[in-house]
């Protein structure tokens, strides 16, 4: 059987890349991509330890669902938002939106 | 080393590497790509843990949905964003931060002596799944077709063109 810390290891690895993405880009779809990475790398976690620590209750599962339904709305949101923001200011760089920047 | 094992590092090594196609190179349509892949094989991964129902959900809400959903944001903004910088001025200290966290949470997971229990799944895992979705969990499910609605009609309000009154 695989052991539970190789996928805990990986989660950790996407964790950290969305984390890099999510930061470090300029691109707002970029950082929404790594945002949706890191969702990933949680439910990866979320449903190893139902598989491994409580197979027989299904509340790891049940939770990587809400968590894939709270991403489908983030993605639908933010991207109406860049759209919106595209359509006014003619950019999606992050850093140009700064009207609310003090 | 079983075939599983070995089945699980080619996956894990797939989803890495598609995953750093994200978040690295200038060309925001192939990280978008790349998303797709990692998508794919974080799937996968459902799969070798046994959760059939997840695995399907994955493709068909990331790989179908909202994959395709960036795909078109990207052509519809894409413009000025091909030649320039990807990153911001503190990407390397974004990097150092994100590599400190990936050691830190390696380290604890060596380290913490996991309390396992190798059982079987019982039952239908789908069946038992949809009655804990519809019994135990009815209110949060709800709650979360409540937020999807909000999430559709607000995406709608705030996207669509508005015409000068």
């Amino acid at each position: 059987m695989i052991p539970l810390s190789w996928y805990l290891t990986v989660a950790a690895i996407l964790f950290s890349l969305g984390l890099y993405g999510a930061l470090a880009r300029r691109n707002a779809i970029a950082i929404l991509m790594g945002i949706e990475l890191m969702l990933n790398a949680v439910n990866i976690n979320l449903v190893a330890f139902w598989r491994y620590i409580t197979p027989q209750e299904f509340i790891g599962q049940v939770f990587a669902i809400f968590v894939i339904t709270v991403a489908a709305a983030e993605a639908a949101i933010g991207l109406a938002l860049i759209l919106a923001i595209y359509r006014h200011r003619q950019t999606i760089n992050v850093e140009e939106i700064d009207l609310m920047k003090w | 080393m079983t075939l599983l094992q070995i089945a699980f590092l080619i996956i894990s090594a797939v989803t890495i590497l598609a995953a750093l196609g994200v978040v690295v190179g200038r060309n925001i349509l192939r990280n978008a790509l790349a998303l797709i892949l990692a998508f794919l094989g974080v799937a996968a991964l459902y799969l070798l843990l046994e959760a059939t129902f997840l695995a399907a959900v994955q493709v068909l809400i990331y790989v179908g949905a909202i994959a395709v959903l960036i795909l078109f944001a990207i052509m519809l903004t894409e413009r000025l964003m091909k030649q320039e910088r990807a990153t911001n001025e503190q990407w390397w200290v974004v990097l150092v931060a994100s590599a400190l966290l990936a050691a830190i949470l390696i380290f604890l997971v060596g380290a913490v002596e996991w309390q396992v229990t190798p059982t079987e799944i019982g039952g239908d895992p789908i069946a038992n799944l949809g009655r804990a979705l519809l019994t135990t969990y009815v209110l949060p499910f709800e709650v979360a077709s409540l937020l999807l609605l909000m999430a559709l009609v607000g995406a709608i309000i705030i996207a669509r063109e508005r015409e000068e009154a």
